[in-house]
């Protein structure tokens, strides 16, 4: 139990987060909101998987991805894909050349199911897909590029480039992917109805729940040695690997947490909106989950829950009130907070909470261990090197 | 004085009813009492004793935002005019305003924003067909009703949308007719933009053009979204020299489109262009000069000349400033409020079923619209000419060919 409370939670402070959140979006949130003011919440949630995916990936590891777009797209279009086929029975597509193919395969001439759709077909090769296709892409990107000590902006860029790359490729081959419109008008799973009501709230909170359970488990991998040694590497790269470590491979192994991670976020969202388009794949999307992340704060998990709640808030709201000046306001946001609060949301609470009488018995001496054990694997790195 | 009136309520009926009807406030409060709020309104839509709620969703920003001003601006034109002339069932429509932001899965949560938060009794929006794609499931899901203004592919109809503009055949097979006759063309070279609308006009074009007019199609070429280099394809074409170049190109890539032509000396005075996608609003960023003596075929252009015209022009000009151009959709857009009007007071309901059974009747027209008469067909979509345009230098064109009422079709046998 000890175990699970210090390494899954990381300690009182984290528990208290952790505890917070869980009450805000299992209780408060469901209670206070009518449905579909809860439905957008939970679209915003599934873009905080990948919040969560840049602080393992960027806020520890220190390796920035302009293009966790296309893990979250990867998760989102295998989800997708099943969930067209079932659409697609014969039945209800009898008016097209081919029944039983997806629609837009025949308004493009296809006349059969393409071969990597076929395995789609099944519920269980998808979840698979979901969690294995954007690990194995990751694996291929980060063994290509840190094996060869690509990293900083320069990796940055290439993310950038796949992302493009792949948006391309989806618009281009709409025969097999939709085109520019995604994939759309998907109805049920395995006969259940996703777009009921009752279906939304059962889908709501599965995504919540795998969303505390993903933050515990980038918890549990950050709080472990892996953990401390990313922060090393983000600071000294170089004492790291002259200590005997193999920097890239736990570069790739991060980047292929992360891709996962954001994947599921991919599915929920398709899941939950009911449809996937290559504009959650490209350029705008990644870097819009790099900005949750810095205004949530790219050192706390849950910080950057916060971090995309208020942002989407942000947009949703400015953009009913405002619907002409909504950008303008979305951006002074962003100024002000990479202005006044570099570290986010999570930076004001940590600066100023303890500083307020009655937080102060919420924090404890953890929230300065992560920073203490970093110092300490450096200084031993140094006088290592110095040796 | 309103240039639409239903006919069988206001008509020409003389001095006395258009006085009553400019004054407002008298037929408006005598046909409100003659329809009470629980009668003209079963399913909870936002309708009060003196108003009723509709949904504008256009993009206001992102790269959709130039083309999709005009539609927003033609709709709330027409719901001014309407409101002037006494509202609908005795009510004043209120617009809620919402922006897709270019981004279709913005679109399906405004969608639904608007139709379950606001429970606006009908929204006029989208432009693209992506961004209608994403919002389709949303409003037949919580049974909304959406005026659509965009010429588009076909191959959909809906019980809950209302598509004022053209489906692929309408627009297509007149200006290939035309060309066909009037230029004496037999080989053609095909053009767009890789998506969706493009790739079903080819596809009908071509069947067209291979069985109907027994001609030859010489290059068919698509090219992606946005993108800005033709060199090659105007080098084929020099190859082909196909006797029309029919095209489909969208957005930015529309200027490089034609500024290239223009640079590589394909001019209108050696080469037919017809093109699908250039509207007025297209030509303000593309440019007259670039575009002289090239064809568009549309439904309607600005410089039609007739007074249902003259009027909406003058209208719009002086809602929207001088300067603003007024291309097909627009003017679609336009008729989406008016349509809507003549249903609800055919149905004598705002309730949803009841607006589209009424469209459904098949017998709602509109005399006046700026095109010319159109008539809703029980499949949604709307009888209408297509018009063959010669662009001038001025970024205006000339019709130069008017074709018969076409019935729309938006499943064309043969043709798929």
């Amino acid at each position: 139990m000890n175990f699970v409370y210090e390494r899954f939670l990381g300690g009182k402070s984290g528990a208290i987060a952790i505890g917070v959140l869980a009450l805000l979006i299992l209780v408060v949130l469901p209670l206070a909101l009518d449905l579909f003011r809860l439905n957008l919440v939970g679209k915003y949630l599934t873009y905080a998987f990948a919040a969560v995916s840049l602080v393992l990936l960027w806020g520890y590891g220190g390796i920035l991805s302009l293009g966790q777009g296309i893990f979250f797209g990867l998760g989102g279009y295998a989800m997708a894909m099943f969930l067209k086929l079932e659409a697609s029975d014969p039945e209800s597509t009898s008016i097209q050349t081919t029944p039983g193919i997806p629609d837009f395969m025949d308004w493009n001439q296809l006349t059969e199911l393409p071969w990597f759709w076929i395995p789609f077909e099944s519920f269980t090769f998808t979840l698979i897909a979901i969690l294995l296709v954007p690990s194995i892409f990751a694996f291929i990107i980060g063994y290509s590029m840190f094996k060869r000590r690509v990293g900083g902006v320069y990796f940055a860029i290439i993310t950038q480039v796949i992302a493009v790359i792949l948006t391309v490729l989806i618009v281009g081959q709409q025969g097999f992917t939709g085109g520019i419109n995604g994939i759309t008008d998907l109805r049920t799973l395995n006969g259940w109805d996703i777009r009921a009501d009752s279906s939304k709230y059962i889908l709501y909170f599965i995504n919540a729940i795998l969303l505390l359970g993903v933050i515990m488990v980038s918890k549990f991998i950050l709080t472990s040695k892996l953990g401390q040694l990313l922060l090393a590497m983000k600071d000294k790269e170089d004492r790291v690997r002259f200590s005997g470590y193999d920097v890239s491979n736990f570069k790739i192994f991060v980047f292929c947490v992360s891709a996962v991670i954001a994947a599921i976020g991919g599915a929920m969202f398709t899941l939950q909106v009911g449809f996937m388009s290559p504009s959650f794949v490209g350029i705008v999307p990644s870097i819009e989950m790099v900005i949750f992340a810095a205004v949530g704060g790219r050192m706390s998990l849950v910080g950057v829950v916060y971090g995309t709640l208020l942002v989407n808030y942000g947009k949703t709201a400015f953009s009913e009130t405002f619907p002409e000046l909504w950008l303008f306001l979305m951006g002074g946001l962003f100024i002000a907070v990479v202005m006044f609060f570099p570290n986010g949301l999570a930076g004001i609470y940590n600066k100023y909470a303890p500083k307020v009488k009655f937080l102060k018995p919420l924090f404890d001496k953890p929230v300065q261990s992560e920073k203490k054990s970093a110092t300490k694997i450096e200084s031993e790195a140094t006088t290592e090197g110095a040796k | 004085m309103s240039y639409f009136s239903r006919r069988k309520f206001l008509g020409k009926t003389g001095a006395l009813l258009s006085a009553m009807v400019a004054a407002g406030f008298i037929t408006s409060s005598a046909m409100a009492a003659d329809y009470p709020t629980a009668e003209v309104n079963t399913t909870g839509l936002a309708v009060t004793d003196d108003t009723v709620t509709v949904g504008i969703l256009h993009s206001l920003t992102g790269t959709m935002a130039i083309s999709e001003t005009g539609a927003q601006e033609a709709e709330k034109l027409a719901i001014k005019q309407i409101n002037e002339s006494g509202g609908i069932l005795g009510r004043q429509i209120e617009i809620i305003q919402e922006d897709g932001a270019s981004d279709w899965p913005t679109f399906a949560e405004k969608s639904r924003k608007l139709l379950v938060n606001d429970n606006v009794a009908a929204v006029f929006g989208c432009w693209t067909s992506a961004s209608r794609k994403a919002a389709l499931p949303v409003f037949e899901k919580e049974n909304g009703l959406l005026y659509y203004p965009t010429f588009y592919e076909g191959l959909e109809q809906s019980k809950n949308v209302i598509y004022t503009g053209q489906e692929a055949t309408q627009q297509i097979l007149a200006g290939l007719d035309w060309v066909a006759e009037e230029k004496g063309a037999k080989t053609f070279y095909l053009i767009g933009s890789d998506y969706i609308w493009p790739r079903t006009s080819m596809k009908i074009a071509r069947i067209h053009i291979e069985k109907v007019l027994g001609g030859k199609v010489v290059g068919e070429e698509y090219k992606p979204l946005g993108d800005t280099q033709f060199g090659s394809v105007i080098n084929k074409i020099r190859l082909k020299k196909p006797d029309v170049i029919f095209a489909a190109v969208v957005g930015g890539s529309n200027v490089a489109w034609f500024k290239q032509l223009n640079a590589a000396g394909i001019t209108a005075d050696k080469q037919t262009l017809l093109t699908l996608s250039v509207t007025e609003d297209e030509v303000l960023g593309i440019g007259g000069e670039n575009l002289e003596g090239f064809y568009s075929v549309m439904k309607y252009f600005q410089s039609q000349d007739n007074p249902n015209n003259v009027a909406f022009v003058k209208a719009f000009k002086e809602m929207h400033g001088e300067d603003s151009v007024i291309g097909d959709v627009t003017q679609a857009a336009y008729l989406g409020p008016w349509l809507w009007k003549a249903a609800v007071e055919k149905a004598g309901s705002f309730d949803v079923d009841k607006v589209v059974a009424a469209s459904e009747e098949g017998d709602i027209e509109l005399t006046t619209a700026p095109e010319g008469y159109v008539k809703l067909h029980p499949n949604h979509h709307l009888w209408s000419k297509t018009r063959i345009g010669k662009w001038n230098k001025d970024g205006q064109a000339e019709v130069v060919y008017t074709s018969d009422l076409i019935e729309p079709n938006p499943f064309p046998e043969g043709y798929q």
